[in-house]
């Protein structure tokens, strides 16, 4: 228990520590409206990461989520203008767009998966391709330009990112659900158990009867299906999808990962170390927003900076807790 | 009477002659131009990149005897190899080219001039001056100074006004710079200038942050319809939309069709069109079918899109 605690005080210290700094900076911080733009924001890249938490315990890595978000917003969108005529202006259609992004999301995550098991290509290489192949085919379905949701869906579609209770929005209560999930599957499923140890061994995982195949399509799959979850929750936001859309998701999802203290080369999973990391990454871009400390072209430095900090600050407890 | 209709005929077979060895001589020289742009990475490129294969499909049909070799790329790197492919399978006889960056662009498109090729050059400049035959660009600056200029004619004094600027490169600063200038002596104030990168989400996140800080902002510069949208849609969540006006910039189709209905919200807009590219196209083509001159450089200049003129700027077909 005490060990568990170690891993999680880096990531935690380093949280607290942003939202007192940006208290202090900036009185509108913490005004409820503030809370719920952050947390909201944050909800796309935490659900995609709490999917990649598990590929990367499973020892695996997918670069090609942002494509894939891009892509599934894509035909998502095509798919409810398409559905319009048929079937009106309603609940139906945009349920049909739901469908089409989760259904998306979780064949493109089984494409990734059988060629990673199945075929035995490196995971890098092999998202690295599917990654390029999405965001080709995005570019191509919008013609180089922007695909818009027809202006009649988008109004009945919108609540869906800027509605929910009182101020806790809706991506807020989804992302909150998935990371419940995600931390008692990680934790207390034979699933998650048997994902850390692929993840830590992976022949040693073979032999003890575990079906090493089968569990890393699964995170693969998994990804994919909260890929489309996210998309879901994205595209009524702006109703609309482009060749930019997604771009540098998958980086900010992996570095959540590790920032909240998975390790990269697998075998051990922390949910909620990956809710952490997608926090402390949306606040330092909205305190940079709201305080201006540097100039805007160092942005990227404070970031990187924050980032690699977390993760020495993590380091440097569980060395002393291994020593 | 007789001798001069005579002689009418024989000007008439002596043209009709000229003519057709004009033809002729047309099928004889097949002329080849390259096109070389950025890919569609974004709206400003995807309209780019449509108008350019449009210009190159007319221009086909008009002009048989011109074959146009497009390519484009989506890094420096891989231009530098189209334009090199260009010379040595495709034997170009001109170049229209918008370098994706300016320094690794300059020594290549340089060896297309040595060559002796006709260079145009769009939109970014090379480096090195002197190089190409014809210069295509739009004017960052009367981009920055025609928006500062709204702003300053129609906010009162001691308004407050935020800033959305694009990627950070040379072209943003000549804006914002412009942009600045043209506030310069005005009581308009300028609470905040960050990078929302030209990107539709960043923008976005970017507005609400304003919307956050400040309690009161009169009017947003998102300096680019992309970013407009963002902006717009950030606004409409926190319920401020009463409360400022917002100017993007380039004409995206969208935005100017909610100005030609006359929104309240998006009073004008100020072009920076991705036509250019067919400006630049055509008068590389003029350059090898007539003895108009076409060398020099060629400034397109930026417009106000009010209520009144949008009509004119009105692309429905194109993406952007």
């Amino acid at each position: 228990m005490k060990k568990f605690d170690f891993h999680i005080l880096g990531p935690l210290v380093a949280l607290i520590a942003l939202v007192i700094l940006g208290a202090l900076l900036n009185s509108a911080f913490l005004a409820p409206a503030n809370i719920t733009n952050v947390l909201a924001r944050s909800a796309f890249i935490g659900i995609i990461a709490v999917g990649m938490t598990f590929v990367i315990t499973a020892g695996g890595l997918d670069l090609s989520v942002g494509s894939m978000a891009a892509f599934l917003a894509g035909i998502t969108i095509i798919a409810m203008n398409a559905a319009l005529p048929e079937i009106g202006e309603n609940w139906g259609t945009i349920l049909i767009g739901m469908g089409v992004a989760i259904l998306g999301g979780i064949i493109a995550g089984l494409v990734n998966g059988l060629l990673i098991t199945q075929a035995r290509i490196e995971p890098f290489i092999v998202t690295l391709g599917t990654m390029g192949i999405f965001r080709s085919l995005v570019t191509w379905l919008a013609d180089g330009g922007t695909l818009s949701l027809e202006y009649g869906l988008r109004t009945l579609y919108r609540p869906v990112y800027y509605g929910g209770i009182g101020w806790i929005t809706w991506p807020i209560i989804v992302f909150a659900i998935i990371a419940v999930l995600g931390e008692w599957t990680m934790r207390h499923s034979r699933f998650g158990r048997h994902v850390e140890a692929i993840g830590s061994n992976d022949r040693v995982a073979r032999y003890s009867a575990i079906d090493v195949n089968r569990v890393k399509l699964l995170t693969y799959l998994l990804l994919g299906l909260l890929v489309g979850l996210a998309t879901v929750l994205y595209v009524p936001r702006l109703g609309s999808a482009s060749g930019s859309t997604g771009v540098l998701w998958e980086l900010e999802a992996i570095a959540a990962v590790i920032i909240g203290g998975t390790a990269l080369k697998g075998g051990r999973g922390r949910v909620w170390g990956t809710v952490i990391g997608v926090l402390i990454l949306s606040l330092i871009d909205n305190i940079l927003n709201l305080a201006d400390l540097v100039s805007p072209y160092l942005n990227g430095a404070i970031q990187g900076v924050i980032i690699v900090l977390a993760v020495v600050l993590q380091r440097e407890k569980r060395t002393a807790d291994e020593r | 009477m007789k001798r001069r209709s005579l002689m009418k005929a024989t000007a008439l077979i002596m043209s009709l002659g000229m003519a057709s060895g004009a033809a002729f001589a047309q099928d004889d020289e097949k002329v080849t131009i390259g096109v070389s742009i950025p890919s569609a990475t974004h709206g400003f490129m995807g309209g780019l990149n449509w108008h350019a294969q449009d210009t190159i499909n007319r221009l086909g049909e008009q002009y048989p005897n011109i074959e146009f070799v497009l390519s484009t790329a989506g890094d420096a790197a891989k231009q530098v190899n189209d334009i090199e492919d260009m010379m040595a399978t495709r034997n170009i006889d001109g170049l229209v080219v918008l370098p994706f960056e300016s320094e690794p662009l300059t020594a290549p498109v340089a060896a297309v001039k040595d060559a002796g090729k006709f260079v145009t050059v769009v939109d970014r400049g090379l480096s090195q001056e002197g190089i190409e035959d014809l210069y295509v660009a739009g004017d960052n600056t009367a981009f920055g100074r025609v928006a500062g200029e709204y702003f300053r004619d129609n906010l009162e004094a001691g308004s407050k006004i935020v800033v959305l600027r694009g990627i950070p490169t040379t072209l943003d600063n000549e804006r914002v710079e412009a942009f600045q200038a043209a506030l310069e002596g005005s009581e308009v104030e300028i609470l905040d200038m960050q990078h929302g990168n030209w990107n539709r989400d960043d923008a976005f996140t970017v507005m609400q942050d304003y919307l956050s800080k400040y309690p009161e902002i009169d009017a947003v510069w998102a300096a680019d319809d992309d970013m407009a949208i963002g902006v717009l849609e950030a606004i409409s969540a926190a319920g401020r939309d009463e409360e400022m006006w917002v100017i993007g910039g380039a004409g995206m189709k969208e935005i100017v069709q909610r100005i030609m209905d006359g929104d309240p919200q998006l009073p004008v807009n100020v072009t920076y069109p991705p036509a250019l590219i067919s400006s630049a196209i055509e008068m590389t083509a003029l350059n090898f079918v007539s003895n108009a001159p076409m060398t020099g450089r060629f400034i397109i200049g930026s417009q106000l899109i009010t209520p009144d003129n949008a009509e004119n700027f009105f692309y429905p077909d194109s993406p952007f």
